[in-house]
């Protein structure tokens, strides 16, 4: 249903009609805590992250880079900061589409793009982590 | 996307000089926003001196005496001059405020420039249509709500129950925290604003309310309650020193105490 109730050149709905609209989705609480806790978790990780990083970019050869990557607990450290930081990334692109983009098809356009580019990052991002970490392994 | 310039028709465009007073010794000068909305025409900005010798201390003694002296068409609203009614709010020097407790001197400046509220649609002048605004503020209930029998004498409450209330209640609706929030201009027709969601709080944290629940659950939604980001222009702005991003901010704690 077009919900014209806020256009006043269309509608004679009263103000106070206007105001509540279609009333109140009865979520968002979820939204909020859990980009609080993704931004809670971020903090740890990403200096892990970092930290991996430049390991990676100090080890002397291509054998050894994997041998870190393929260590159990930096190959966790990964996937979890991978975790943590695309659902971050997707709930506050969220946010900011809300925000911006008033188009009513243009937004359900942009948060779906958005959901699949966060799922499609995470998951080639989880993949290159398990194959570089399990590669020993599994060939 | 939300309109970031303003329509063709809403651009203001250099308006009329007015005459200086015949007192030249002690003149400010005041740049303030025209619209008619009956001669169809973009609004402007016109310049108008005040005589400060004759005129009193506050910016709203200043439209007052341009009013009386130099230009008797000047639309605004005003009614208390005490800073208690919220009826001469607009934006002074960059700043939603009250006319009538800013004073001349504290504007600091040659030239005080007067604009209506924020992204507002104007009436005429320095007056914005707020309909809007007070249907928001109908629309979190802000009365008691009870369903136990009503008691013979009063509803009782604690001191320290009483004491939540302050810097809640002293909220006279003036709009300038709402029409300064950026959430507000791009999402106000769901988003509540700042003024609506500290009154939603004024009742949230009242003891003597049994309708906290229903109250929570007419709020939690991603653009009545969500679209607050802690921005904090509403206190910054605030005339009556109040802290309506706290406010806010207790109400998502509220959120987050019956849901985790």
């Amino acid at each position: 249903m077009a919900d014209n109730r806020a256009d006043t050149r269309v509608s004679m709905r009263t103000p106070l009609a206007r105001v509540k609209g279609l009333g109140a989705s009865g979520h968002g609480v979820e939204h909020w805590w859990l980009h609080r806790m993704t931004a809670v978790s971020n903090v740890p990780l990403i200096i892990a992250f970092v930290i991996i990083v430049a390991a990676l970019a100090a080890s002397p050869s291509y054998q050894e880079a994997i041998g870190i990557i393929s260590h159990p607990l930096v190959a966790i450290i990964l996937l979890l900061a991978v975790i943590s930081v695309v659902n971050h990334m997707r709930l506050g692109m969220q946010i900011v589409i809300e925000d911006y983009v008033h188009d009513k098809g243009l937004k359900i356009a942009a948060v779906i793009a958005n959901n699949f580019y966060a799922v499609i990052i995470g998951v080639a991002c989880l993949y290159a982590i398990l194959k570089v970490s399990l590669g020993r392994i599994l060939v | 996307m939300a309109q970031f310039t303003l329509p063709k028709n809403s651009q203001y465009t250099e308006g009329k000089t007015w005459p200086k007073p015949a007192s030249e010794a002690n003149l400010q000068a005041f740049r303030i926003y025209r619209w008619n909305p009956d001669d169809g025409a973009n609004p402007r900005i016109d310049t108008y001196y005040v005589d400060r010798d004759d005129c009193g201390p506050m910016v709203l003694d200043a439209l007052l005496w341009i009013k009386n002296n130099v230009d008797s068409t000047l639309v605004f609203r005003r009614s208390c001059r005490e800073g208690i009614c919220g009826s001469c709010s607009m934006n002074i020097m960059g700043k939603n405020t009250l006319a009538c407790t800013l004073g001349i001197d504290d504007c600091d400046s040659d030239t005080i420039k007067i604009y209506p509220l924020p992204h507002m649609p104007v009436l005429k002048d320095l007056v914005p249509d707020l309909t809007s605004f007070f249907a928001q503020h109908a629309a979190i209930e802000p009365w008691l709500q009870t369903q136990t029998a009503e008691p013979e004498t009063e509803w009782r409450q604690t001191p320290e129950e009483r004491s939540k209330l302050d810097g809640l209640y002293e909220c006279i609706l003036c709009a300038c925290c709402t029409t300064s929030c950026p959430s507000y201009w791009w999402n106000g027709d769901r988003f509540l604003g700042p003024a609506a969601l500290l009154q939603a709080y004024r009742w949230l944290i009242d003891s003597r309310d049994e309708s906290t629940g229903e109250r929570l659950d007419n709020l939690h939604d991603p653009f009545r309650l969500y679209r607050c980001h802690t921005i904090m222009n509403c206190a910054n702005t605030c005339p009556k020193g109040l802290n309506p991003a706290k406010a806010i901010a207790e109400i998502k704690k509220m959120m987050i105490a019956r849901a985790v």
